[in-house]
C-alpha cells in the first residue's frame, strides 16, 4: 500500500460525499475556461475587424467638428501637408499607414460630386528622407495594410483607405458617380479643364465615398489653388497601439490638429472586453468563495467523520506530517480532477457556444489547461489546509472513545 | 520494560478538577501479561493511553526501557509506537474502505516496508488468524469475530515487543472472546509484553498479573492464572 492507494480508496469509497465539492470546483473552472476561451477569440476577431476597417484615426483641423466620419474631410478647413511628413518621420509605433486628403466640390454633367485628392503610398516611399527614417522604414505594425504592395487592385481603396500608386492623370470613381455618369474602367473623364483616365470603378460602400472621385492629392491641390494643404489625414493605426495611447502621442506631435478615433467602435470593443473581463473576474471570485468554502466545509466534515480512523493511524505510529499529507493529497487529486474536467468541459462549451454567443469561431486553447489546473489545485489546497492541519493535530485518544 | 512512576493525570471538567489517575506506580517487565481491571471511570483507559505515549501525565514519569517517553515530542513517540507497540481496540478500529489485507498492511506502510513485503507479511498474518480466505473482504463483509481477528493480525504486523489491548473482548461472544485470549496468550508466549484493559473477569484471569484500579488508584495487584501456574 502507498499513500496514494490510501487516499484514492477513501475518495472512491465515499465519492457521493465528495460530489458536491467536486461539482462546485468543476463548474467554476468550466465557466472560467469557457469565458476566457470565448473572450480570447472574440477579442482577436474584433481586433482583426478593427484593423481591417482601414483608417481608424482621423487628424483634422482644430476647428472642425466630427459629425460624420466619412465627411470629415469636407468641412473646408485645412492643415498643412507637412503634418504628413512629421508623422511619417516620427518613430510612433502602431501607425500602419497614412492617407492625407483634400476635397473640393466638382460639377459634372450638371451634378455635384466631390473630388478628393489622395496621396498614394508610393509618394512616401519615393522620398529618400522618409524612407530612411520614419514609419515606412520599419516592418508594418499590425498588418492592417498587408498585401497592399505588389500587384495592386485599386478597388481596395474602398475598404483599405490607402492606395499604392496613382498617376497624375488617373482617377478612381465611386460607384454612384460611375452609375450617374455612365462611366466604366478605362474611360476618359474631363474635369476642371483636365483629362483623366478612369483606372477603377470602386465597389458600392453605402457611404458618401460612393459619390467621390479620387485623384492624386497634388493634382487636386493644383485644381483647388489652395497650395500644399489637406483637409484631413486618415491614419491606419493598430488598435492595440490606439489603446496604449497612440492618439495622445499624435496629439503631442501635432498640437495644432485635432486627433480622433472611431470612438463608437473602440468604445464598443472596450466595453465588450471589459464586460467579459469583469464577468471572468466575478466568476473567479465566486469560485474562490463558493468552491473554496464547499471544499473547506467538506474537508472539515471529512476530518470530523474520520477522527477515529485518524486516531487509529496515529496509535499505529502515523505522525502529524503523514496525516497532513493524506488530506492535502486528497485536495490535490480533487483539484487536478476539477481542473482537467473543468478545462475539457469549458473548452467544449466554448467551442460549441462561442459561434452562437459571440459570433466567432472558437478553438481549444491548451494554455488554459494550465490556468484551469493551477487555479483549481490552488483553491483546493488552500481550502483544505486548515482542515488538514486540524486532522494532523487531532488527539489520538479519540481512538479509545466511543464515537 | 514499561514503568510508571508516581503518574498522575488530572483534567478540568465542568469547573472541577477530575483525577483520572493518582500517583500510580507500576512496573511491567518484558514478556509480562498484565490485566488491568476496575469499574468504569477508574482510570484503566487513561493508564493504557499513557503507556502508549498518547496521553501526557500531569505528574510523574512513564518510562520505556528507562527512556522517559513524555520527554520526547509527539512525532518521536509516534515513531516509538510504530517500532514497538501493537494496539488492539474494543471496536477493532479497522479502516472501513480497506480490505482485510490492506488493513493489516497499514502498520507496515507506516514503517515504509515495500509493497511486496507488506502484502506477503499481511497475508501470512491473516492466514495465522484463520482468515486466509478473506484477504480481500472489507470489514463490513466480515463478522464481528472476523473483524477482531483482522485487528489481531494488524496488531502483529510490525512485530511489536509490547501489545496494548483495550477491552479486546468487549464486543465479542464468549467463544470468540476465548479465542482472542488464546491468541493473546500465544503471542505472549513468543515473548511479547501484553497489557490488557478488560471488564471481563474470565479474560482478566488468563493474564499473569491483575492490577485493580479504583478511582485512579492501583488498589491491588494479584497473580492471574498463568502467574499462579508459574509460581507453582
Amino acid at each position: 500500500m502507498k499513500l496514494r492507494t490510501l487516499v484514492l480508496r477513501e475518495i472512491f469509497e465515499r465519492k457521493s460525499q465528495l460530489l458536491t465539492s467536486f461539482l462546485a470546483i468543476l463548474l467554476g473552472i468550466t465557466v472560467i475556461v469557457s469565458i476566457k476561451n470565448i473572450t480570447h477569440y472574440s477579442e482577436k476577431a474584433v481586433a482583426r475587424e478593427m484593423d481591417s476597417l482601414g483608417a481608424n484615426v482621423l487628424i483634422l483641423p482644430k476647428s472642425s467638428t466630427l459629425q460624420d466620419y466619412y465627411t470629415a474631410d469636407m468641412q473646408g478647413e485645412t492643415i498643412p501637408e507637412e503634418y504628413v511628413t512629421r508623422l511619417a518621420m516620427s518613430d510612433l509605433a502602431g501607425l500602419d499607414n497614412l492617407s492625407p486628403k483634400l476635397s473640393m466640390p466638382v460639377e459634372l454633367q450638371g451634378k455635384t460630386f466631390t473630388l478628393t485628392g489622395i496621396l498614394p503610398k508610393s509618394e512616401f516611399q519615393a522620398k529618400a528622407a522618409w524612407g530612411g527614417a520614419g514609419i515606412f522604414s520599419r516592418p508594418i505594425g499590425c498588418g492592417a495594410s498587408l498585401g497592399m504592395m505588389g500587384s495592386e487592385d485599386k478597388k481596395t481603396l474602398a475598404r483599405k483607405r490607402v492606395i499604392d500608386t496613382l498617376e497624375n492623370d488617373e482617377v478612381l470613381v465611386g460607384a454612384d458617380v460611375a452609375a450617374k455618369l455612365g462611366l466604366k474602367e478605362a474611360d476618359k473623364l474631363g474635369m476642371l479643364g483636365r483629362s483623366f483616365r478612369i483606372t477603377a470603378v470602386l465597389p458600392q460602400t453605402g457611404t458618401v465615398d460612393d459619390s467621390r472621385i479620387f485623384a492624386h492629392l497634388h493634382v487636386v491641390q493644383d485644381l483647388s489653388k489652395k497650395g500644399p494643404v489637406i483637409n484631413a489625414i486618415e491614419v491606419i493605426g493598430c488598435c492595440q497601439e490606439i489603446s496604449k495611447g497612440l492618439v495622445a502621442k499624435i496629439n503631442s506631435l501635432l498640437p495644432d490638429a485635432k486627433v480622433v478615433t472611431i470612438t463608437q467602435i473602440a468604445a464598443a470593443q472596450i466595453s465588450i472586453n471589459r464586460m467579459m473581463s469583469n464577468l471572468s473576474l466575478m466568476f473567479l471570485v465566486i469560485i474562490i468563495f463558493v468552491g473554496g468554502a464547499s471544499i473547506a466545509n467538506y474537508m472539515y466534515a471529512n476530518v470530523f467523520e474520520r477522527r477515529r480512523e485518524i486516531g487509529t493511524l496515529m496509535a499505529l505510529g502515523a505522525n502529524s506530517g503523514l496525516v497532513l499529507r493524506i488530506f492535502l493529497l486528497k485536495a490535490l487529486i480533487l483539484g487536478v480532477a476539477g481542473g482537467i474536467g473543468g478545462y475539457v468541459l469549458g473548452t467544449i462549451l466554448a467551442v460549441v457556444l462561442g459561434p452562437k454567443l459571440a459570433g466567432v469561431m472558437v478553438l481549444p486553447m491548451p494554455m488554459l489547461a494550465l490556468l484551469a489546473v493551477g487555479l483549481s489545485v490552488a483553491i483546493a489546497l488552500v481550502a483544505s489546509y486548515f482542515p488538514a492541519r486540524r486532522a494532523a493535530h487531532l488527539d489520538p485518544c479519540a481512538t479509545f472513545q466511543e464515537i | 520494560m514499561l514503568k510508571m512512576e508516581n503518574v498522575t493525570k488530572t483534567y478540568p471538567h465542568r469547573g472541577q478538577l477530575v483525577t483520572a489517575l493518582n500517583r500510580a506506580n507500576a512496573e511491567i517487565r518484558d514478556g509480562d501479561f498484565v490485566s488491568v481491571v476496575g469499574p468504569s471511570g477508574s482510570g484503566k483507559s487513561t493508564l493504557l493511553l499513557m503507556l502508549g505515549g498518547m496521553l501526557s501525565p500531569s505528574g510523574g514519569r512513564v518510562l520505556w526501557d528507562d527512556q522517559s517517553i513524555y520527554d520526547l515530542d509527539a512525532n518521536a513517540r509516534a515513531q516509538l509506537r510504530k517500532q514497538k507497540v501493537g494496539f488492539v481496540f474494543q471496536t477493532f478500529n479497522l479502516v472501513p474502505y480497506l480490505s482485510a489485507l490492506e488493513n493489516v498492511q497499514v502498520p507496515l506502510f507506516l514503517s515504509n516496508a515495500d509493497e511486496e513485503e507488506q502484502k506477503d507479511r499481511a497475508a501470512a498474518l491473516l492466514e495465522r488468524v484463520g482468515l486466509g480466505d478473506r484477504l480481500h473482504h472489507k470489514p463490513s463483509e466480515l463478522s464481528v469475530g472476523q473483524q477482531q481477528r483482522v485487528a489481531l493480525a494488524r496488531m502483529l504486523a510490525n512485530d511489536p515487543a509490547v501489545i496494548l489491548a483495550d477491552e479486546p473482548t468487549g464486543n465479542l461472544d464468549p467463544e470468540t472472546s476465548r479465542q482472542v485470549i488464546d491468541f493473546l496468550e500465544e503471542v505472549n508466549g513468543e515473548g511479547r509484553t501484553i497489557v490488557m484493559v478488560t471488564h471481563d473477569p474470565r479474560a482478566a484471569e488468563r493474564a499473569k498479573r491483575i492490577l485493580r484500579l479504583d478511582r485512579g488508584v492501583i488498589v491491588s495487584e494479584k497473580p492471574g492464572q498463568k502467574g499462579r501456574h508459574a509460581a507453582a
